[in-house]
């Protein structure tokens, strides 16, 4: 199981934090800040595991982002590896050539695109299309909500209450 | 996609999101950040905000406790937001709340209503959003509210719901395996769902089952095989495929499942041998997830019934992963070998320098690993270099986790294969020293047990030599500074009982340390209640020995500072020094005896000796004795009590009241109800029954310090079930084993002739010539004897290879050389030569580094064009660009396969590996003509978003211009 998602710049910032395991604000502050800690710190072609009390921190590097998905001590490293580069590729492609920017700006929909993609700590969808057609069904449905928003589902809305 | 590349916030918000990217320090961040809450716990509680301006709010909400502040002002709107009925805040507030609330958070029960709710909608992405927010938030007690909304939801018509309502119920049965036992036939169904992705959900769950209980599922083995076999012959949909490997994720996750219903299962193993066979085959070690299924399927093969030719099969896929140059491949080939380890001990044979080379990584991770390895694989006659390793990598971390954990790997390596006690005693002292803080109270009790019982020979000479061998390196390191207090203790302790024993050392001498000890560590009270034990006993068998006891000084003033202490436990055993010290020779004899420590004490269970006093107390009228379970009237009942009692010993939470202390201490203050009856039970006596024993109790508290150290003994006894390390018996073992090492030596290595093992002695003689790392190598696998031949019988063979090795003409110095000889033992016998290259390996450091360089020599020609033109990295980054530019238009206009290419990966690689060089030397350049290069998938998507982000003023600098860099090449 997936207890943490973590995507940390190479200078320690956070940008995105999904937590399936519970860990308390204080908690997760602490986590971040050891991990960033031990996993900014190593050398390149090192693992891209580190084992961390107990669990294991899967990481990799895409340009100057960390993606760190902690995991238990059972699990398929290289699996999670794939994973990473599963979720990075879907972002590439929602995004068009992501870059950490897009992510700083619109960290939302990358939360949107992992809630797709994992849930529970698990990986629920393994298809990047299926994926993308459930995002761009949401995304489709923002967009009227936004045209109509004064005007259709108001209407409906008061007519139902 | 009308997101792409928008950025749809506020003006406000960009700015935070700049202004926070810009900050030149933890503290000004938090500054902002600071200010950002005072302003949103303003503006969010104004009535009548517009939604648009709200679900913003709800944003940088998100965003300010991603960054680790408090938020939790504005969970409440999170949660007001999900009543909504556009589904744009909706899916806003559901985010919001999944990401702030645990789910005991007390807000979840406003949220329970509106998920029923949403769960009924017509439309399934409202739908969707609910099933997302209940995996995260529906905890126990509220499973039953949504439970059978989420059952019928499992043959909703979309699949993207089918799938996470059985997601869903998977979390449930996280949560409350109970609730959710009944729809196990419902999980079955949707095994066999029409749609892939619902069935690969489907395994989520069934494993948590499966791992829970397989024998319900057996009958599952043969469709889980012909899933698998489908899979693995691309019979699902080609969207499932994943860098050409079909559906790798639903292939990993059936091997999983496959190895638990297989294990120690032979006619459900047999079903599978074929199709794990086919997966290894046709495995592809050339991609990251091809090695992550072959990996799989041998952790499948060494879980399941064994199978001579998988094994065989998963063997040589470890040697592939051991040779490989990739750190995660051999990290996971040293894992893999120590599962297989189990079931073919000799596979390591052939690995041996592969794994020595790991053990010698710089990589945490891999040595660490290699460690774990290392205690699979330990037997008697390799333990002492294993653990000398790992004492030696333990005093070089820093890391407690681990140095606990590595700490009692030694303890208990050295407790079950310890070659003399002399051994074992250096190494507790070495980890004591080390890691004494961190180790577990019992390894110092089992040491002292050990001091004082020997290995169980039953020989004298050998006990008294063990002793005053443990009290030689005690009295050399008690001078050392800042000793832990375990370890201190365990001094105190042996030097009180030994100390004195072989007339070596005088008592004073003894009792002098002792008391610099004490006074060294004054503010630790056990070391100064075990120092102050010891000088009794030092004091008593000069006593029992009709010497004359001089005290010290200083001891003198030790015992008065004691008698003085505001502990009440050193204050007694001070009390108990001058009472020994008081006594004549037989009183002192009988109360401490010599060397008694490991006596056993024996206690009359049943105060046999209370019977006369108890007759007579009857007899003049007193209450007979009703024991507990007559009281309380239900025996049953108190079994149960008595056996959750022992459960909850082991857990240490206890969620009961303290129960009243039993079998001895009544006896002791109200012996008047001792004798068992079956009478009737009297509430107010049992009432007064108890009372008197928990007053009793507090008694008996100050009595077990009187006597502390004989019930301390004792205890430690209790705790030591079976002797693990008696060394007889492990030698025994090892010498079963040595034959079998050596008939499979042949095995192994054909060109070698059968011939029985040497002696250790003269193993040890041919070692001193070889390298250091065959040295270990022989010490860690007992091959040494293999080597050696492999040495005589072949030695022109490797050197040839060697030169062939394109490294090696690449760079032709020596060290190099001899590293890519290195990697080539594992498979080719060394030359004779390599003695003489192996000398400057000794270190291992160098060659470690070599292979690296070489590999990034190799990887700069390869790109060095990527590299060179990075400034104008348009020439050939526009190319791939606009291929995929290609593939991501025509997905938008109908969905064709998004299939990225695997050149596009090695790209990538490619590029993450030589980003830091780049970065580091040429990160001037960069900076600003590369951003509209790169950015965006061709030059004008790439200028619009440059020229976006400048308008919000954000620009790249040269402090972070990979903000701009794009995550994949």
């Amino acid at each position: 199981m997936i207890h943490f998602v973590l995507l940390i710049s190479r200078q320690g910032k956070v940008r995105l934090t999904k937590w399936y395991s519970p860990y308390t604000q204080k908690e997760r502050s602490k986590v971040i800040r050891e991990l960033s800690g031990v996993i900014l710190s190593r050398a390149p072609k090192l693992c891209n595991f580190v084992e961390w009390r107990g669990h294991k921190v899967v990481y990799k590097r895409y340009a100057s982002l960390y993606f760190c998905m902690c995991i238990d001590d059972t699990d398929n490293e290289l699996e999670v590896l794939e994973m990473i580069h599963h979720f990075v590729e879907i972002l590439d492609r929602y995004f068009g050539s992501v870059c950490e920017l897009d992510l700083i700006f619109n960290f939302h929909k990358a939360y949107y695109i992992l809630d797709e993609l994992l849930i529970a700590g698990e990986l629920q969808e393994s298809s990047k299309k299926t994926v993308a057609r459930l995002i761009a069904a949401q995304d489709s449905l923002v967009e009227t909500a936004k045209e109509e928003a004064s005007s259709l589902s108001n209407i409906i809305a008061q007519a139902t209450k | 996609m009308g997101s792409q590349g928008g950025f749809g916030q506020s003006k406000e918000f960009l700015d935070l999101i700049k202004s926070i990217g810009e900050a030149r320090s933890k503290a000004e961040e938090d500054r902002i950040v600071i200010r950002e809450i005072e302003t949103l716990k303003r503006r969010i509680s104004e009535p009548d905000i517009p939604k648009r301006k709200m679900k913003e709010y709800i944003i940088r909400l998100l965003y300010v406790e991603m960054l680790g502040h408090d938020a939790s002002f504005g969970y409440i709107h999170a949660v007001k937001m999900t009543h909504d009925d556009n589904l744009l805040s909706k899916r806003t507030g559901y985010l919001a709340v999944t990401l702030f609330l645990n789910d005991d958070h007390d807000l979840i029960i406003l949220i329970v209503n509106t998920i029923q709710k949403d769960l009924k909608s017509d439309n399934y992405l409202v739908v969707c959003a609910a099933l997302n927010a209940v995996c995260r938030l529906i905890n126990e007690e509220t499973i039953p509210a949504v439970l059978p909304l989420i059952v019928e939801l499992l043959s909703h018509g979309k699949e993207a719901v089918r799938k996470k309502a059985v997601m869903a119920l998977h979390s449930f049965y996280r949560k409350s395996p109970s609730s959710v036992s009944h729809l196990v036939s419902n999980f079955r169904k949707r095994l066999c769902d029409n749609d892939p992705g619902v069935m690969g959900a489907t395994l989520c769950p069934l494993f948590d089952l499966i791992n829970d209980d397989p024998n319900p599922y057996k009958d599952l083995v043969v469709s889980f095989v012909s899933i698998l076999k489908q899979v693995a012959e691309h019979r699902l949909p080609k969207s499932y495929d994943y860098h050409q490997m079909p559906a790798p994720f639903v292939q990993i996750k059936l091997l999983k499942i496959l190895a638990l219903l297989g294990s120690g299962d032979k006619p459900s193993s047999e079903h599978m041998y074929t199709v794990i066979g086919d997966i290894i085959r046709k495995g592809d070690s050339s991609s990251n997830i091809g090695n992550a299924i072959l990996y799989e399927s041998i952790r499948t093969v060494s879980s399941i019934h064994s199978n001579a030719k998988l094994l065989e099969a998963a063997a040589d896929v470890i040697a592939k992963f051991l040779k490989s140059d990739s750190h995660n491949l051999k990290y996971m080939g040293i894992d893999a070998l120590g599962r297989l380890i189990k079931l073919s001990p000799l596979i390591a044979e052939q690995h041996q320098l592969a794994v020595i080379d790991c053990l010698e990584d710089p990589d945490d991770t891999l040595k660490r690993k290699t460690f774990e390895l290392l205690y699979k694989m330990t037997k008697s006659s390799n333990v002492e270099v294993i653990v000398d390793r790992m004492i030696e990598y333990m005093i070089s971390i820093s890391d407690d986790h681990y140095k606990t954990y590595i700490a009692s790997r030694c303890v208990e390596l050295a407790e079950q294969f310890a070659p003399s006690n002399h051994w074992f005693i250096q190494t507790m002292n070495k980890v004591f020293e080390h890691a004494g803080d961190l180790v577990n109270i019992k390894v110092a009790h089992n040491l002292m047990r050990l001091i004082a019982e020997g290995f169980g020979e039953d020989d004298d000479a050998a006990y008294s030599q063990l002793r005053s061998s443990a009290v030689e390196s005690y009295l050399r390191i008690i001078g050392e500074p800042k000793l832990p207090s375990v370890f201190l203790q365990v001094i105190c302790w042996v030097l009180g009982e030994y100390g004195t024993a072989d007339g070596k050392h005088s008592a004073s001498y003894i009792t002098g340390k002792l008391c610099d000890m004490a006074e060294a560590y004054s503010n630790d009270e056990i070391v100064k209640a075990y120092a102050i034990t010891a000088l009794t006993k030092i004091y008593a068998f000069e006593i029992a020995a009709g010497r004359k006891v001089d005290m010290l000084s200083e001891c003198q003033s030790l015992v008065e500072e004691l008698l003085a202490s505001h502990s009440t436990d050193l204050q007694q055993r001070a009390y108990e020094l001058q009472a020994v010290i008081g006594l004549d020779a037989r009183a002192v004899e009988a109360i401490l005896p010599h060397d008694a420590s490991c006596e056993d004490i024996e206690v009359d269970k049943n105060l046999s000796f209370l019977n006369g006093y108890i007759q007579q107390s009857i007899e003049s009228g007193a209450m007979p004795y009703i024991s507990e379970n007559e009281r309380s009237g239900m025996v049953n009942t108190s079994n149960f009590r008595s056996h959750d009692q022992q459960e909850s010993g082991q857990h240490g939470l206890r969620f009961e009241a303290y129960e009243v202390p039993k079998a001895p201490v009544p006896s002791k203050v109200t012996p008047v109800s001792l004798s068992s009856t079956t009478d009737l039970v009297p509430v107010p006596e049992s009432l007064y029954a108890r009372e008197t024993q928990q007053i009793s109790s507090v008694g008996l508290a100050s009595d077990t310090g009187s006597s502390e150290l004989k019930l301390r003994l004792d205890g430690v006894q209790k705790k030591w079930g079976k002797p693990t390390y008696s060394s007889p018996a492990s030698s025994s073992n090892s010498t079963s084993q040595n034959p079998v090492n050596g008939v499979t030596k042949v095995d192994v290595a054909t060109t070698i002739n059968s011939k029985a093992r040497d002696s250790y002695d003269s193993r040890k003689q041919q070692n001193e010539i070889d390298p250091e790392k065959q040295k270990l190598a022989a010490s860690l696998f007992g091959g040494s004897t293999k080597t050696e031949r492999r040495t005589s019988t072949s030695s022109k063979g490797p050197k040839a290879s060697a030169a062939d090795r394109p490294q090696d003409s690449k760079a032709a110095s020596v060290p190099n050389k001899a590293s890519g000889e290195k990697t080539n033992q594992v498979q080719q016998p060394p030359p004779q030569d390599l003695l003489d290259l192996g000398e400057p390996t000794v270190t291992a450091a160098p060659p470690a580094v070599d292979p690296f360089m070489q590999l990034e020599g190799l990887l700069d020609s390869s790109n060095s064009s990527a590299v060179s033109n990075s400034g104008g990295a348009v020439a050939n980054a526009p190319d791939i660009m606009g291929l995929y530019r290609g593939t991501t238009s025509s997905e938008q206009s109908g969905g064709g396969g998004y299939n990225p290419a695997s050149g596009d990966n090695l790209n990538l690689l490619s590029e993450l590996s030589n980003a830091a060089a780049v970065r580091g030397t040429t990160g001037a350049t960069i900076v600003s003509p590369l951003s509209p290069s790169v950015k965006g998938a061709n030059a004008k998507d790439s200028l619009e978003k440059d020229a976006k982000v400048r308008q919000m003023g954000v620009t790249p600098t040269s402090q972070n211009p990979n903000l701009f860099r794009d995550l994949l090449g």
